[in-house]
């Protein structure tokens, strides 16, 4: 293993110990979404719901539910990087012979694996409530929910790194991405949205994201969802897209 | 073995201007063309008040900051052309720890061995070695957030010697520490210097910290105002210096001007006088100025007064950063 490789590695595991190691984190990220999944579910849902024909509102509010638990475990891990800043942690990484990108990988690898593990632990319950888990689609189910998780975190980690205050993460996170989940068509169909709405969940990567785990999960309606393939390739383009972002945020010289 | 040739740092003309605050300002200049030249295996003291410069020359020489111009050479190399190189070669220790305080000691110096390329069995030995000698050895599973400000403060010393490095920069290494644990620092950084051959830079705001450095430099609003060993720095004043509290500070001083031919300087209410005999002095000029002489006192120089005799003014009068 060459030492890069070896430092994105010690990173990541960190990132992973810490986690685990806080309990209020762990909870955190996987209680919130669960509670909104099966009030919103409950409250919207019974009988045949808005989102899906024979589906509960509830089962077809599920891999919404299992995105949610990702983004919210993903932006709860990149905060971490501002506490990194703040408590003197980077300053330590960021005069090691390692060069900056391995702090970005081995941070958004981290992210991604808590925001992994923490999206199966909500999988797992499929089964007993009605969504039923096909052997032959999980393959396509968790490369996208890795995909998402690395992409998310990516987004996150992009966002964090020039910023002071967890405070005002938490502003941005609230102003950006709760939209973009609610925007996703995991609320809501995007067939049944105004025009004007149409055009922003087109071009929101999260609605890929959300349209693949859909297809995945075989709940709703998978009419006006863009194809499978599609979702894919987009999600992969999307977790691209933010880790070259965040490796050029990294790397730019001269602040702070 | 180590290469021992060569200085161990040298800077030439180096220079730093922060951004100005606000639109229309001037930009700040931390640094105004520093030329230092550390010695191998010594222990070199930079002192000065806060803001004087020695946080920005320690964060351009562990290459976290890029000077705006001149240059700069750690181990043999040199901080713009080989950055990477330089890291290798140094442990930092920042004024603010820069340790994980949510994992354990053991944890924490196995995530920095793997930063610096060290794995396996020969880590886990360096490691043992390392909290060996930093008295940490029993410690070593405990989370760092439970660990006394002097014990984060070894854990942190260890960290940073873990993959031997030439050079040792410590900014500030004792902030926020009890003189007990201060003195246990001092005493660990001579015993590595003795034993590892190991260069060590520290930047301090002490005088009673410089006084035990091989040499210093001596900065203020970002330059070098004096250079040398304690001992050789305070010999340049010669002989005594008497402090003077009195009425009319200002009038006496023009007075001891024109009747002793000496010039002393006004730092605060006090008058100071370099005299070389101050107790022969101090009867004549009690006798000069009946009554209005407060209190009179004499001392060897320390390193304040070199820094006021340098700057003609208080180490402690300038803004704090």
């Amino acid at each position: 293993m060459n030492s890069s490789l070896l430092a994105i590695r010690t990173l990541w595991i960190r990132e992973v110990v810490r986690f685990y190691r806080d309990r209020s984190r762990v909870i955190g990220a996987i209680v919130p979404p669960v509670v909104f999944w099966f009030l919103i579910g409950s409250a919207l849902g019974g009988g045949s719901g808005t989102a899906g024909g024979s589906n509960t509102y509830l089962q077809s509010l599920f891999p919404g539910t299992i995105l949610l638990i990702v983004l919210f475990t993903a932006v709860f891990s990149t905060i971490s990087i501002i506490e990194d800043r703040r408590e003197g942690f980077l300053q330590g990484v960021l005069v090691a012979p390692v060069p900056r990108s391995t702090i970005v990988l081995g941070k958004i690898a981290g992210g991604a694996t808590l925001a992994f593990l923490q999206a199966l632990t909500f999988l797992i319950i499929a089964p007993f409530v009605g969504v039923p888990l096909a052997p032959e689609r999980m393959p396509f189910v968790l490369a996208e929910l890795w995909l998402s998780a690395c992409a998310l975190t990516g987004f996150g980690f992009w966002i964090a790194w020039r910023m002071d205050s967890t405070q005002g993460f938490h502003a941005i996170m609230n102003l950006l991405l709760i939209p973009m989940w609610m925007l996703s068509g995991s609320v809501f169909p995007i067939s049944g949205a105004p025009t004007w709405l149409r055009w922003i969940m087109t071009v929101n990567p999260v609605t890929y994201c959300a349209a693949a785990l859909q297809h995945g999960l075989a709940v709703g309606t998978s009419s006006g969802l863009p194809s499978p393939a599609l979702s894919f390739i987009v999600t992969g383009l999307f977790c691209i897209a933010m880790v070259a972002a965040s490796t050029w945020e990294v790397g730019r010289e001269g602040r702070r | 073995m180590r290469d021992l040739n060569g200085e161990a740092i040298q800077t030439r003309q180096l220079r730093h201007d922060y951004p100005p605050s606000a639109a229309g300002k001037e930009p700040r200049a931390a640094l105004r063309g520093v030329d230092l030249d550390v010695r191998r295996t010594e222990l070199f003291g930079l002192l000065g008040p806060n803001g004087g410069g020695k946080t920005t020359l320690c964060r351009i020489l562990t290459t976290a900051l890029k000077p705006s111009s001149g240059t700069a050479t750690v181990a043999g190399c040199g901080i713009a052309e080989n950055p990477a190189g330089v890291r290798r070669k140094i442990g930092v220790v920042f004024q603010h720890p820069c340790l994980d305080r949510k994992l354990t000691v053991w944890e924490n110096l196995l995530h920095q061995g793997h930063l610096y390329g060290l794995r396996g069995a020969a880590l886990a030995e360096r490691i043992r070695e390392m909290l060996g000698r930093v008295g940490l050895s029993d410690r070593a599973n405990e989370l760092i957030e439970n660990l006394s400000g002097g014990l984060k403060r070894r854990a942190e010393i260890a960290k940073s010697l873990l993959h031997r490095p030439e050079v040792l920069i410590l900014d500030e290494p004792t902030s926020g520490l009890d003189p007990g644990a201060r003195q246990d620092l001092w005493n660990y950084l001579r015993e590595l210097q003795k034993a590892d051959s190991v260069t060590i830079l520290v930047a301090t705001h002490l005088m009673e910290e410089a006084e035990k450095c091989d040499r210093l430099a001596i900065f203020d609003k970002g330059e070098v105002v004096a250079l040398g060993s304690p001992a050789s720095l305070k010999s340049e004043i010669g002989g005594d210096v008497v402090s003077i509290e009195a009425q009319g500070p200002e009038g006496i001083r023009e007075e001891i001007r024109l009747k002793f031919g000496v010039e002393a300087m006004l730092i605060g209410n006090l008058l100071h006088i370099e005299w070389p005999q101050g107790h022969t002095f101090v009867p004549a000029l009690i006798e000069a100025f009946p009554g209005r002489i407060t209190s009179v006192t004499i001392s060897k120089p320390s390193l304040e007064d070199v820094f006021i005799h340098r700057t003609r003014h208080r180490f402690w009068q300038e803004g704090v950063e």
